[in-house]
């Protein structure tokens, strides 16, 4: 908690995080679960509801102008719509913005979404402790850029 | 009829439970404090710590339980239940192309599974073509894909129509895929009154919890008392609608919550059922549910004896109903998906097993069991078999099956219904007084309710007030064993260009002009308020699309989009 303070100070603003629900499933509780808990923990949570393309969060994320991005697939299409995303923040130079992912991840894919370019994978079963201090972490380091 | 105590027993009994809390449980108490201050069920109703016949004060036995096979059900619908016939094992399977599930259905009934449950991929479950831009990626991932007629003929080949019994979980789409079984089935050669099984059809639990819906509240019901309304009349042994609490549960729900929600939506659809001028008694013995088993074993067996009690009554009570079979509450249990972890995921054989028979001893009419490696992606051969096999140990290793609804009786077991049962009617009541299922979900309450008690959930956990073991108990740091859970191939990229090629060859070969006209009846029928069923039968039978013939409906009734909550 002091951290948080400590960045909003340094920052002029609250940390924002754009919590977003990558394709066609409907799996919404662990999204909301985190955007609430994240929103909990002082930061500003946009959440974009469900069945979002690409095209779609990206532009959220250049219209917010937010500090890092949450995708949660259970869908199992994380490969293909991971690097259409990964793929669009590159094209519009945004690709500084990190991102993770949480849901039902087989483990070998993991690796695989790191090269990517995704920042970090959560699995079920993950502390909301770890993920806020995952991205105090993570936007801590690129203020310092 | 006598109550199971009466006053002078419970007098004597209040007196020596006096007496033992004041000489024997002190001694106890100082030696171990309790684990815990105080104790509470998954949905927070407080548990004492021993229960007596005091917790049971005027308890009518005929009232509240009688026998099976009578009012009000709560011991069970059929007479000797598991006695005469075990339970329909119905694991639900479906992935990768057309074929690829073809393969699994005949691989699990060559294993013993006694009933099919299909699952869709989510292009088909929101009613889009594999070849639409929003498809991509998503083709025959989280279930098998249907595009059209062909799809279906190519799942059930070989496998008699007639002999076994299909659920679809299908939703918005459910009057196509409907129409696409029963086609296979005429060409089978199936008689329309031995076509059996069950389509999910439940649309307002879409918008409280699954999210697949795609048209707005109104007529998403519409569609579905269209397909009810026309099953009853045309398809005798079908289960036209299951209303689901399963999905509201893994959305983060607690036991009393899927219980009051899925009681709530049921009795918006008998409403509609009835403003159509329907007789009750002609279509409710059709009605089916669908319900989640949780870890918290004695809640959920209570659960589903107060589900059974509580429709029962609202049938004869509110409806009116006077067949029994009316009253039935017949229902298919799945294991809690949500209970499961990624940590040290061969322990989900053992939540799943402990689950599963708690649905037993609730009475489930079937069940799925779900797979270890669910966490990560759809089974692999050998988890579902595993899953599979869970049943068939309880059915024919343990017992349980033996006499009908064993735990009736204990002390707890009733208490904790009647506690489940009173705080469900207390939802039912605050639903009706805001207008009905329709209106409430409108307004985002069970929603609301849903994503407050996750989140709670979550936290307690957290904290510690909790356990799940692997994720905040008993953990490991460096997991093997995750690594050694052996996961399905699916070849993604593969199944797409399979789906794709196969669309491209039914829209060149097909008579075209014969689909627009087909498409444009359907329109003129939504125009006009009819019945969509034959309409959307003579559509697919023309080789319409999943998709054209779900663009043709959102053209008429538009989108639904939901204020998002959290």
């Amino acid at each position: 908690m002091e951290r948080t303070a400590n960045l909003l100070r340094g920052r002029g603003r609250r940390i924002k995080v754009l919590v977003a629900k990558l394709g066609l499933d409907g799996h919404d509780r662990g999204a909301k679960v985190v955007a609430r808990a994240l929103r909990d923990a002082g930061m500003e949570v946009i959440y974009t509801g469900i069945r979002q393309t690409p095209e779609q969060v990206v532009s959220a994320a250049l219209q917010e102008d937010v500090d890092v991005i949450g995708v949660s697939i259970l869908s199992g299409a994380h490969l293909n719509l991971m690097k259409r995303l990964i793929d669009l923040l590159k094209k519009e130079g945004a690709d500084d913005i990190p991102v993770f992912l949480g849901g039902t991840i087989p483990i070998p894919d993991i690796p695989k979404l790191k090269e990517i370019g995704i920042k970090e994978v959560f699995l079920p079963g993950t502390h909301l402790n770890l993920i806020r201090d995952y991205i105090l972490g993570v936007v801590g380091e690129r203020k310092e850029h | 009829m006598g109550k199971l105590y009466n006053d002078k027993a419970i007098r004597e009994i209040k007196e020596k439970y006096t007496a033992w809390e004041k000489q024997v449980l002190p001694r106890s108490l100082n030696r171990y404090s309790e684990r815990m201050e105080s104790f509470t069920t998954l949905s927070n109703i407080n548990v004492k710590r021993l229960y007596t016949p005091i917790d049971l004060p005027d308890y009518n036995y005929m009232d509240k339980l009688g026998f099976p096979s009578q009012y009000p059900f709560t011991r069970g619908i059929h007479a000797t239940m598991y006695r005469g016939r075990i339970w329909t094992m119905r694991m639900f399977s479906g992935y990768g192309s057309p074929e690829d599930t073809n393969k699994r259905l005949k691989f699990l009934i060559s294993h013993g599974e006694t009933g099919l449950s299909l699952a869709f991929d989510y292009p088909t479950l929101v009613g889009l073509d594999s070849d639409h831009p929003m498809a991509r990626g998503e083709v025959g991932i989280c279930g098998v894909a249907v595009d059209s007629l062909w799809d279906m003929e190519i799942i059930f080949d070989g496998i008699d129509m007639g002999e076994i019994t299909t659920n679809m979980t299908i939703n918005p789409p459910a009057p196509i895929l409907l129409s696409m079984y029963i086609s296979v089935a005429d060409k089978q050669g199936v008689p329309r009154e031995k076509v059996g099984g069950t389509t999910q059809n439940d649309p307002l639990k879409e918008f409280i919890a699954q999210k697949s819906y795609v048209f707005p509240p109104e007529p998403a019901v519409k569609i579905a008392m269209d397909l009810v309304e026309w099953s009853v009349k045309n398809l005798p042994k079908w289960n036209p609608i299951s209303i689901s609490g399963y999905h509201i549960r893994e959305a983060g729900s607690d036991a009393v919550q899927e219980l009051a929600f899925t009681l709530a939506d049921g009795i918006e659809y008998v409403r509609h059922l009835i403003d159509r001028g329907l007789d009750v008694d002609d279509f409710a013995p059709r009605l089916s549910f669908f319900f989640d088993s949780h870890i918290n074993f004695f809640e959920e067996i209570a659960k589903f004896r107060a589900a059974r009690r509580m429709w029962a009554k609202i049938m004869k009570e509110w409806f009116g109903a006077e067949k029994e079979r009316s009253m039935w509450m017949r229902f298919h249990t799945q294991t809690a998906g949500v209970s499961l972890t990624a940590q040290q995921p061969f322990n989900n054989i053992v939540r799943t097993t402990i689950e599963a028979l708690a649905a037993v001893l609730g009475g489930t009419q079937s069940l799925h069991t779900n797979s270890l490696d669910e966490p990560f992606r759809v089974p692999s051969e050998l988890a579902a078999k595993i899953a599979l096999r869970t049943q068939q140990i309880i059915a024919y290793e343990t017992g349980v099956a033996d006499t009908v609804d064993p735990l009736a009786g204990s002390y707890y077991i009733e208490w904790l219904t009647d506690q489940v049962e009173e705080r469900a009617w207390r939802y039912i009541e605050r639903i009706e007084r805001m207008g009905g299922m329709i209106e409430a979900v409108k307004k985002g309450y069970p929603q609301r309710e849903i994503a407050d008690t996750s989140y709670r959930f979550q936290k307690e956990v957290e904290e510690n007030k909790r356990f799940i073991v692997g994720v905040n108990i008993f953990t490991e740091e460096e997991e093997e064993e995750i690594r050694n859970v052996p996961l399905l191939d699916i070849k993604q990229e593969d199944i797409e260009r399979v789906q794709l090629d196969r669309l491209k060859k039914l829209r060149s070969s097909r008579d075209s002009n014969k689909v627009a006209e087909k498409l444009d009846d359907i329109r003129r029928a939504a125009g006009k308020g009819l019945n969509l069923m034959p309409y959307i039968l003579d559509a697919v039978k023309s080789l319409a699309t999943l998709g054209e013939i779900m663009d043709t409906l959102r053209e008429v009734y538009g989108e639904w989009r939901e204020p998002p909550i959290y």
